[in-house]
């Protein structure tokens, strides 16, 4: 008896000391768990980039500060991980086949395009597009919702990826500093098209036209084929929709199949037109703003229908 | 004649070897505070100093005149009498959450109201006065960059801040009511240091509460810096309105780090309850709607500052960030 009880005890500390041990390695161990994760992380996007992300990422141009932080918010550290998704995306799920980007200006510039799909998948495309086969690489910015940047998390999410509030001086700024810009002047009717009424553009905006001519930027025509077949949206509930303030209520049947609510895995074809110039009166009449604004909306029109014929098949 | 005034005119032959720099004395209001402190101790050198608040002026400097008066009464205008004031910088507003709104309509506009008279009673050529970025208040839809013809929606969702619009609005309203006075109006973003404001407190916390999900940027200014823009806001030939920012902006968090705070992340709906439960049990200074500053964006674009008033900041991030653990006590 005299003898077991040292030894339960050395037991029981020893139980104790090894989970001391476990607690104090466990930081150590998590830090390089979450290493080994940054160093896959990495791994993964210079094969998908042919480059080391940060060499690709010191080319754009940027006005990072002595923070690392731009002004609107953008952190490249955070970009890492969303390129990553997003060149996946590009690379291997859409599988995207990139025309004209060599065209596209330096500089500041406007990127015009059709919207489709129900998801804005098309946005992230393009600017993955930029981003791995433009050179140099761009970081395109797209103007976000009032109401997204309310919401927790994603408000926060779109700052560090570099999304601003969609409000007229946010863009004039963006644009003296020479960054590229990304609007889909169909708004929500081109993203809720119905598939009969696919790569048929809907009602231009008119402010991107103006925004423009008032800071002088190249507008670059951009075609997008492959966004329209990913969600096919039969019809559109719009009295539900108005019931729910939501922009559009489209019906799509592939929802109801299992494996049905990730999005079809079309073969993208982004077409980047040469650069428009327009020059004017900013404050025009709506009349005269049109008109430019059909000529750009004719061009993508024009390319969307040229790439549709070029289309051998949807998925490949 | 007034006891104060008396003090004046026997101080005017004590020191005539003084120039008037651009015109003599520089009336300052909300001269105890601790901004009014810092300003007085730069400006005194250069040009006589005439304090003005209803509180006492401890470890005064030997030449700085102080009124204790309230600015509500007209014993104010006995400091304006002997008619060499040539500036008069409004730093007393008052913006204490735990007084009563009327307390503040009264201090805060009419009080200002009754400045203003004698600004243009006694043809004072300089008014500078000391708004904020506030009054342009935090939203989601607000530009990135603010410039200074943004409407001021600061009291959208935070009705106690009213009369502080009002200020800057009754300032606004000089331009034009008496354009010989050059009026200068700053709207600085949050201001640090060992001042006792909102975000100096709020950074002295610790560990600091945020909104889960919500990392705003936010810009600062160090309290020298605003004292500066204020010393070149009094160069004759400046006037209007100018936004002051400091050191580049960066997100909320940022801030916390570099302060070595812990940081609590509370779901808005639950800090909302929590801080207005500690509000109504008065343990705490932060009223509700202050919570939007820790959510949305308020910066200002300091363009008009950098090139007209020719101002820059001189305090580095880490040493602004870092200058509220002066102030504790």
């Amino acid at each position: 008896m005299p003898q077991r009880k040292p030894a339960k005890r050395s037991a029981t500390s020893q139980a104790l000391a090894r989970i001391d041990r476990a607690a104090r390695e466990a930081p150590a161990f998590l830090g390089r768990l979450f290493g080994a994760a940054g160093e896959a992380v990495d791994d993964a996007l210079e094969r998908l980039l042919g480059e080391p992300f940060a060499e690709r990422m010191a080319r754009v141009p940027l006005s990072l500060g002595s923070s690392g932080i731009d002004p609107f918010g953008l952190d490249p550290e955070w970009m890492k991980y969303v390129i990553l998704a997003v060149a996946t995306l590009h690379r291997k799920y859409f599988r995207t086949e990139v025309h004209g980007v060599s065209s596209v200006p330096t500089g500041r510039v406007l990127f015009v395009a059709n919207h489709s799909g129900q998801v804005p998948i098309d946005g992230a495309l393009i600017a993955a597009a930029l981003f791995m086969d433009g050179e140099p690489p761009r970081l395109v910015r797209a103007m976000v919702e009032k109401w997204a940047l309310s919401l927790p998390f994603v408000s926060l999410f779109f700052a560090r990826v570099g999304q601003v509030v969609g409000v007229p001086e946010n863009a004039t700024r963006l644009l003296a500093q020479g960054e590229a810009l990304l609007v889909f002047p169909e708004g929500v009717r081109g993203i809720t098209k119905t598939f009969d009424q696919r790569y048929k553009l809907t009602e231009f905006g008119l402010g991107f036209m103006r925004l423009a001519i008032e800071t002088d930027t190249p507008i670059v025509p951009v075609a997008v084929v492959g966004g329209e077949e990913q969600y096919i949206s039969v019809a559109n509930f719009e009295g539900l929709a108005k019931l729910l303030r939501a922009p559009a209520f489209p019906i799509v049947p592939q929802m109801f199949l299992p494996g049905g609510q990730l999005p079809l895995p079309t073969k993208y074809r982004l077409w980047f037109g040469e650069p428009m110039r327009f020059t004017g009166d900013p404050d025009d009449d709506d009349a005269i703003i049109e008109e430019k604004v059909w000529l750009v909306k004719q061009t993508v029109q024009s390319m969307l229908n040229r790439a549709l014929k070029e289309r051998k098949h949807i998925f490949w | 004649m007034s006891e104060s005034a008396n003090f004046r005119a026997a101080a005017r032959v004590r020191m005539p070897s003084i120039p008037p720099a651009s015109g003599g004395a520089v009336l300052v209001t909300g001269i105890c505070g601790r901004l009014g402190k810092q300003l007085a101790r730069v400006l005194h050198r250069e040009r006589p100093v005439v304090g003005v608040d209803r509180r006492p002026f401890l470890d005064k400097p030997k030449d700085i005149e102080h009124a204790q008066v309230d600015i509500r009464r007209k014993k104010l205008k006995d400091v304006f009498r002997p008619g060499d004031i040539s500036a008069v910088v409004h730093l007393g507003v008052m913006h204490d959450p735990r007084a009563s709104s009327a307390e503040h309509h009264s201090w805060n506009v009419a009080g200002f109201t009754k400045l203003l008279e004698y600004v243009s009673q006694f043809r004072v050529p300089k008014l500078v006065v000391l708004s904020s970025a506030n009054v342009y208040g935090p939203h989601p839809s607000n530009p990135q960059f603010l410039t200074e013809e943004a409407p001021l929606l600061g009291g959208q969702n935070f009705s106690d801040i009213r009369d502080l619009i009002e200020v800057d609005m009754l300032a606004q309203s000089f331009f034009w009511k008496l354009p010989e006075t050059e009026t200068v109006i700053l709207r600085p973003v949050h201001i640090l240091g060992s001042v006792h404001n909102a975000p100096s407190n709020f950074l002295r916390l610790n560990p600091i509460c945020t909104v889960m999900g919500f990392d705003p940027m936010v810009q600062v200014i160090h309290q020298s810096d605003a004292v500066r823009a204020i010393e070149l806001a009094l160069r004759p030939g400046i006037r209007g309105i100018y936004n002051l920012a400091g050191p580049e902006p960066v997100p909320l968090s940022r801030y916390l780090k570099i302060l070595g705070r812990q940081r609590i992340g509370v779901p808005y709906s639950l800090a909302r309850i929590i801080l207005g439960r500690m509000w109504s049990l008065r343990l705490t200074t932060f009223p509700v709607p202050e919570l939007d500053h820790i959510r949305y964006i308020c910066m200002v674009d300091d363009r008009r500052a950098r090139e007209v008033l020719g101002f820059t900041p001189h305090t580095s991030l880490e040493d602004t960030v870092r200058s509220v653990d002066d102030g504790r006590w």
